[in-house]
């Protein structure tokens, strides 16, 4: 169970929201929706524990993140307006560091399916990243939620540059981790088809 | 607090800060330039020649004060920023930001007169000696500190950038110190300290205390001005919505 | 939840900076490169007597090395700040700090070791023989790796900063000078024939001095860097 309590926050001198208090139970994705620059990346970062807030906490099962530390970043799988991956190395080599680095099983086979669970064919599981297109590369970074294993998901506009068909197995696959009694924390425009009683929506206000 | 106590707290914010520090100017400045005259006119005047170094060696009243001077602000910034980086304390980084130039100006000065005192007495206007060097790369490292803070926009990363630095920086210090003496001591032949003070009669003893006291109090004064633009600078464009916190500046505005 | 071990996760960073050395092998050449370069040009500036540069030799070859470990610092962190790999590597669940050792080591074993393992030629041009070549070899053994940790702190302060090469130069170089007087000490000691085990002992001492604070400090800024 994870809540943030009386949370503000701004960006050097600028301030973005204050006073945000929201509780997202097992199960569940909010969907932190507002305009360009209205904090929604910085409010995601504060969730990971990669920005400090002006006030207020985030608690996860009820202990403070700060305290936590590792033992909190072990519970979350951040997605970022950044890939995460490096261009040199091949789309299975990016996922199986990435694996690796999380505890998660990298072994080729799992990798390779988890390529082709987001719609990448075997063909260019081979390439090296920089010749795949924005959204290729996209979809090589979300396939790490594929192999991820933990219970909070952190995600900065992940259906951006995406096509229909993978917006389709993102959204279908977030729906399974929620099933499982995940938890998914998402920053996006758009709307995401999913039924409304496991959507709590959250709009960023000064 | 007790009730008679002065509380302290209550001036750690910028806002109270402010016109305190604008109180305690006039007065650190007024002894600070009564102070330093005089020492300078027993150090100049009063103090007897030296037997070996003549009246060369008089600039020894500002050499030395003014090195020790670059020590201690520099240990005391390195104070600051670590209590910032503790407490998350906005002011203790606007302390560190406001000592650093000072610091810098007495390790210039120091390496000025150290100069000015080489000439005379070995012939050139720059030698190698430990101390002399010691201070060039404490200045080196003023400097760093100073352009770190100036190259990052964002103020909240350039606090806590230059802070680590300066943190990183103390360290070095002591460790500096030691490695340069070992590296004059390695060459023999080029081993020179002009920094070996003459015997001290009293009245020079007396003349550099003062003069210490005077930089101290120069110090206070100018940190403490200088800590006013800081606060009133990081005022100009406060959190919007927020009217500014400090009269002035709102009057300013 | 899953959580990698410390020594998988150490392993796991160690590897894809090598892994990517090899698809880059160019870095590898340039450090070595740059320092028979700029190493040759002393006896160009300064004449080709023996004697003068056996004089100068200890000096120079240090401060080479010195430069090429500067300049191959913003290698260090900057690619992996700009395509987010450096965000997801604070977020592994171990010590950052652990981590920074891993990413300095393989950055060490891609620009400071082909150094090292190059000094004795470069030792020879400027007319070192025996013990001193040696020296020489183990002084920057000891000395580079140090180096290499105390830049990383640099090179953190000043991620993504414009006109980071030069800033983390001036920033680092106050540091790195007391290695430069052991290391550099080590090699004239012991061609004037003075033992240099006290210099190289200090070295030693140095690399166990950064070992335990600097990756610290270097985590402390790659935090605040990333705020």
């Amino acid at each position: 169970m994870f809540q943030t309590v009386a949370l503000s926050g701004s960006r050097g001198e600028r301030k973005l929201f204050s006073d945000v208090s929201v509780t997202v139970k097992p199960g569940t994705l909010l969907a932190v929706v507002g305009e360009n620059g209205s904090g929604k990346t910085s409010f995601l970062r504060m969730l990971c524990g990669l920005l400090s807030p002006d006030e207020g906490e985030i608690l996860w099962q009820g202990n403070n993140i700060r305290k936590l530390k590792e033992l909190y970043s072990a519970q979350l799988t951040y997605v970022g307006h950044l890939n995460g991956i490096k261009d040199e190395l091949t789309p299975v080599e990016n996922l199986k560091v990435s694996a690796c680095l999380a505890g998660d099983e990298s072994s080729g086979g799992v990798v390779q399916k988890a390529l082709e669970a987001v719609g990448l064919g075997r063909s260019v599981h081979r390439l090296p990243t920089r010749v795949l297109s924005q959204g290729q590369k996209r979809r090589v970074t979300l396939a790490r939620l594929w192999l991820s294993t933990r219970p909070l998901w952190l995600l900065d506009e992940p259906f951006a540059s995406l096509d229909a068909a993978a917006t389709n197995y993102l959204t279908q696959h977030i729906q399974s981790h929620l099933s499982r009694g995940g938890m998914v924390v998402v920053a996006t425009h758009q709307e995401i088809d999913l039924p409304p009683d496991c959507i709590q929506h959250l709009r960023l206000t000064r | 607090m007790s009730a008679t106590g002065i509380n302290w707290f209550k001036y750690s914010s910028p806002q109270a800060f402010y016109p305190l520090a604008g109180r305690m100017i006039p007065w650190f400045a007024a002894v600070a330039v009564g102070v330093i005259a005089g020492g300078l006119y027993v150090g100049f005047f009063i103090a007897p020649t030296d037997v070996t170094q003549g009246d060369a060696y008089r600039i020894i009243f500002v050499h030395v004060p003014a090195a020790w001077m670059s020590m201690f602000l520099y240990v005391i910034m390195a104070i600051w920023a670590g209590i910032g980086l503790g407490l998350n304390a906005r002011l203790s980084f606007m302390m560190a930001q406001a000592i650093a130039p000072t610091g810098a100006m007495f390790t210039f000065l120091a390496l000025f007169t150290g100069s000015m005192w080489g000439k005379p007495t070995w012939g050139a206007w720059w030698v190698w000696d430990a101390r002399l060097t010691s201070e060039l790369i404490l200045l080196f490292q003023y400097i760093g500190i100073m352009l770190l803070r100036s190259s990052i926009d964002d103020l909240r990363r350039a606090d806590r950038a230059s802070a680590v630095l300066a943190l990183v920086g103390v360290i070095n210090v002591p460790i500096i110190y030691f490695s340069v003496r070992w590296w004059n001591t390695l060459h023999q032949g080029a081993s020179v300290t002009i920094t070996a003070a003459p015997t001290m009669a009293g009245t020079m003893v007396t003349a550099m205390l003062v003069m210490m006291f005077g930089f101290w109090m120069y110090s206070f004064a100018v940190t403490l001005a200088r800590m006013r633009c800081v606060i009133v600078e990081r005022e100009r464009q406060p959190s919007w919505g927020k009217p500014a916190s400090i009269p002035d500046v709102a009057e300013a505005r | 939840m899953s959580q990698p071990s410390l020594s998988e996760a150490l392993r796991g960073v160690v590897r894809r900076d090598l892994l990517l050395a090899m698809r880059h092998r160019s870095d590898v050449a340039m450090s070595v490169f740059f320092v028979v370069i700029v190493a040759s040009l002393f006896p160009l500036g300064v004449g080709p007597e023996p004697a003068v540069l056996r004089t100068i030799a200890s000096g120079v070859l240090w401060v080479t090395a010195l430069l090429a470990c500067l300049l191959s610092l913003g290698r260090l962190f900057t690619a992996d700040y700009l395509d987010g790999v450096l965000e997801q590597t604070l977020l592994i669940p171990q010590p950052l700090a652990v981590l920074v050792v891993g990413k300095v080591f393989s950055h060490w074993v891609i620009s400071g070791l082909p150094v090292v393992l190059l000094s004795p030629l470069l030792g020879l041009q400027f007319g070192l023989a025996g013990d001193s070549l040696w020296v020489l070899t183990l002084s920057l053994l000891l000395g580079t790796p140090t180096l290499s940790m105390i830049g990383a702190i640099g090179a953190a302060l000043t991620l993504g900063l414009r006109g980071s090469g030069l800033l983390v130069a001036l920033l680092v170089l106050p540091l790195f000078i007391p290695v430069l007087i052991f290391g550099a000490g080590a090699v004239s000691n012991s061609l004037a024939g003075i033992g240099s085990e006290a210099n190289l002992s200090l070295l030693g001492a140095c690399f166990l001095l950064s070992l335990a604070f600097a990756p610290w400090a270097t985590a402390v800024a790659l935090r605040i860097a990333l705020e």
